[in-house]
């Protein structure tokens, strides 16, 4: 061993980032084991998707796949040979359960659904907590302090707590059962945290450049425009990324506010499992692509994320 | 370009009064400082004549205008930030153009006033580089830029080389004072940096508590201070302050110092007896053994061509500076001798500086 080596006293030594590895690893393991399980169960036939002991090596079928966007009816055999040559894989798929297509699912107008209002609340809470954010922190708000904290404070019971007056209040003025509904909702619940993340972000911006755009011949409205927001981007993306997260998770609300057209798709996932037996595989698939969305974004913007997660202890 | 004409100029955030009443005016074409220590006013002054701030009372005209409530966008000035504000996401050349795009000027003629700008900042190299790269010194020749690039009808600088390090600072002193004799656009200039003030300015004005104390060419302020507040903060080290007693009489040329009878500029007016100080340049002060006024060697800080001597009095330190030849040694009994010619005299309680024979020669000197 070398006695000139310099040993750094606030870097880890190499034990203990092994061990940090270690448990790292763990913990990713057991996060996505669900994740995985889900993903092979999408891919199972509904024999083998309770077949027990669970198989972990088994023969890849769309079968699940194919019953999450179809809706079927059990037919005779006799029928079924009546009916000419299969018109595609699922259809060939089916037959094999004695049964035939009867017509498209309705899980395509729930996902869009679930885009629409997730997107479209997300869009709403965003815009409106960036021009508020703005708003406190660049301007003398009479009562600021206390107005944030009442912003604050609209989370700190879980929504869920104002279901009923909800419900009946949406009932009364027609917004149940409606996308705008929906985004009413998810924008209120969402936007007190997109103030309180922006304005975290905005104040970092020294007021500085916009001070020297009005004065170099623009507007404040401009100013902000040009400056402001470019500056602001990441903390923009940040917010929101969470704000999507909640809306295209958010199950009670959908659940008791939505069932027909305006219906999402997490209320609507569930609802699979009773059309003929215990389809886990339809279930499993719809889960998947219900997960595909928010995995882009995530990945798309996971820089953003990590700031937004920690913004306010990494300044720079 | 136009001259800037600052009347009773007030701000008050609440109970406290940022700026008192200010006057001055800076002549088209003026480097003008605005010196002091932090929170004496001059940032606010500034910003208000920007239009960043609006008044609480008092008047600003811009070449004949009143501007005082009008809009930062609608002065027709440049403003450079301590900071910069270089916008981090648009390149050198972006930066320089922005204030050319809010007029709707064409991009081709953007394209060439840009060019040119950056020439006569010797940064034309650099016009496509991001500003997040740039070192010290040319973010600040870029935010010049953008404030040159405009042609506006004054600049104002708020202590924009705060942040450079001392040899940046004094290359950058040399190439603002440089660009002002080429370009003679009037300038507003903020700073606490007395060196910065008095090797740029044309016009100082020192402020304090919100009050301008002088307002003066730097040889004016340097050898002719209004106060004791601006003798004390001009100067390195600053003036010294030997108190005397008495009154002073209209046509007195000697006043008594700890026993010992100084010289003076003969007084022109009258003072009602109260505690009093003679003011005494380092630089003005000479050892000499024949001399009344004593003191003891404290300590010495060698300068090369010259040295900082401090000396205990019976009136506290004073410092002197002499060549650095003369060798002393601490507690060694001296002779002070005063260069009488160049002595101030104040009045303690107001810090206000006695009008002497010093004052009426530089006024007649002026005057032809």
């Amino acid at each position: 061993m070398s006695l000139t080596t310099a040993h750094s006293v606030v870097a880890p030594s190499a034990n203990s980032k092994r061990i940090a590895g270690v448990i790292i690893v763990a913990y990713a393991l057991i996060s996505i084991v669900p994740l995985l399980w889900i993903f092979a169960t999408s891919f199972k036939t509904p024999p083998d998707s309770i077949a027990y002991p669970p198989k972990i090596v088994f023969q890849p079928s769309l079968e699940g796949y194919c019953n999450l966007f179809t809706t079927r009816t059990r037919q005779t055999p006799e029928y079924i040979n009546s009916l000419g040559p299969a018109t595609g894989l699922c259809d060939a798929t089916v037959r094999k359960r004695n049964m035939v297509i009867a017509g498209p699912s309705n899980f395509v107008p729930r996902f869009v659904n679930s885009l629409i209002i997730a997107f479209g609340s997300t869009f709403c809470a965003v815009f409106l907590g960036t021009l508020s954010a703005y708003g406190f922190s660049r301007f003398k708000v009479p009562l600021a302090d206390d107005l944030l904290f009442f912003i604050l404070s609209t989370r700190f019971m879980p929504p869920i707590a104002v279901a009923i007056p909800i419900y009946l209040m949406y009932r009364e003025l027609g917004l149940s059962d409606t996308a705008l509904g929906m985004i009413l909702l998810y924008t209120a619940v969402n936007v007190s945290l997109a103030v309180w993340l922006l304005k975290g972000f905005i104040d970092e911006i020294p007021r500085e450049y916009e001070e020297a755009a009005m004065i170099d011949g623009y507007t404040r409205l401009q100013a902000f425009w040009r400056t402001v927001l470019p500056q602001a981007t990441t903390g923009i993306a940040a917010t929101a990324i969470f704000c999507l997260i909640f809306a295209w998770n958010e199950y009670a609300f959908a659940a008791l506010l939505t069932s027909g057209t305006a219906q999402t798709a997490p209320p609507f996932i569930p609802t699979i499992i009773g059309e003929g037996g215990q389809d886990w595989p339809a279930v499993a698939a719809g889960t998947t692509i219900f997960l595909v969305p928010i995995l882009v974004f995530t990945i798309l913007l996971r820089k953003q994320l990590l700031r937004g997660i920690t913004f306010g202890a990494v300044r720079k | 370009m136009a001259e800037i004409r600052v009347q009773n100029l007030r701000k008050a955030f609440g109970a406290f009064v940022a700026v008192q009443d200010s006057n001055f005016v800076v002549e088209d074409g003026e480097f003008f400082v605005m010196l002091g220590p932090s929170g004496c006013g001059k940032t606010t002054t500034l910003r208000m004549i920007a239009g960043l701030e609006l008044p609480t009372g008092g008047k600003i005209l811009l070449g004949g205008e009143d501007v005082t409530m009008r809009r930062a966008r609608e002065r027709d000035i440049a403003f450079v930030f301590q900071l910069f504000a270089l916008y981090p996401h648009m390149n050198v050349r972006k930066n320089i153009g922005f204030p050319l795009l809010a007029q709707g000027m064409p991009s081709a003629e953007i394209r060439a006033r840009v060019e040119e700008t950056a020439k006569l900042l010797r940064i034309d190299h650099l016009l496509d580089k991001s500003v997040s790269g740039l070192a010290g010194g040319d973010r600040q020749r870029v935010a010049l830029g953008r404030a040159i690039v405009r042609r506006p009808k004054c600049f104002l600088m708020d202590e924009p080389l705060g942040t450079l390090d001392t040899e940046f600072r004094d290359l950058m002193v040399h190439e603002l004072r440089e660009l002002h004799n080429r370009i003679h656009a009037t300038t507003v200039y903020v700073t606490h940096d007395q060196m910065e003030a008095m090797s740029m300015a044309d016009k100082i004005a020192v402020m304090n508590h919100g009050v301008i104390e002088q307002f003066g060419t730097p040889r004016e302020i340097y050898d002719r201070p209004a106060t004791m507040f601006v003798a004390d903060f001009i100067g390195s080290p600053p003036m010294n302050f030997l108190k005397f007693g008495g009154g002073l009489a209209k046509g007195a040329k000697e006043i008594v110092v700890q026993g010992a009878k100084v010289a003076v500029p003969e007084v022109r007016e009258d003072v009602a007896p109260a505690d009093m100080a003679l003011g005494i340049r380092p630089e003005h002060i000479r050892f000499d053994d024949g001399s009344k006024l004593r003191g003891a060697i404290y300590g010495t800080e060698y300068l090369g061509t010259t040295q900082i001597v401090a000396v205990e009095t019976a009136d506290g330190i004073i410092k002197a500076r002499v060549p650095a030849g003369i060798h002393l040694s601490p507690g060694e009994q001296v002779g002070l001798t005063l260069s009488s010619a160049r002595l101030s005299l104040f009045e303690k309680g107001s810090g206000r500086a006695v009008r002497t024979a010093m004052h009426d020669q530089a006024a007649e000197a002026r005057h032809g």
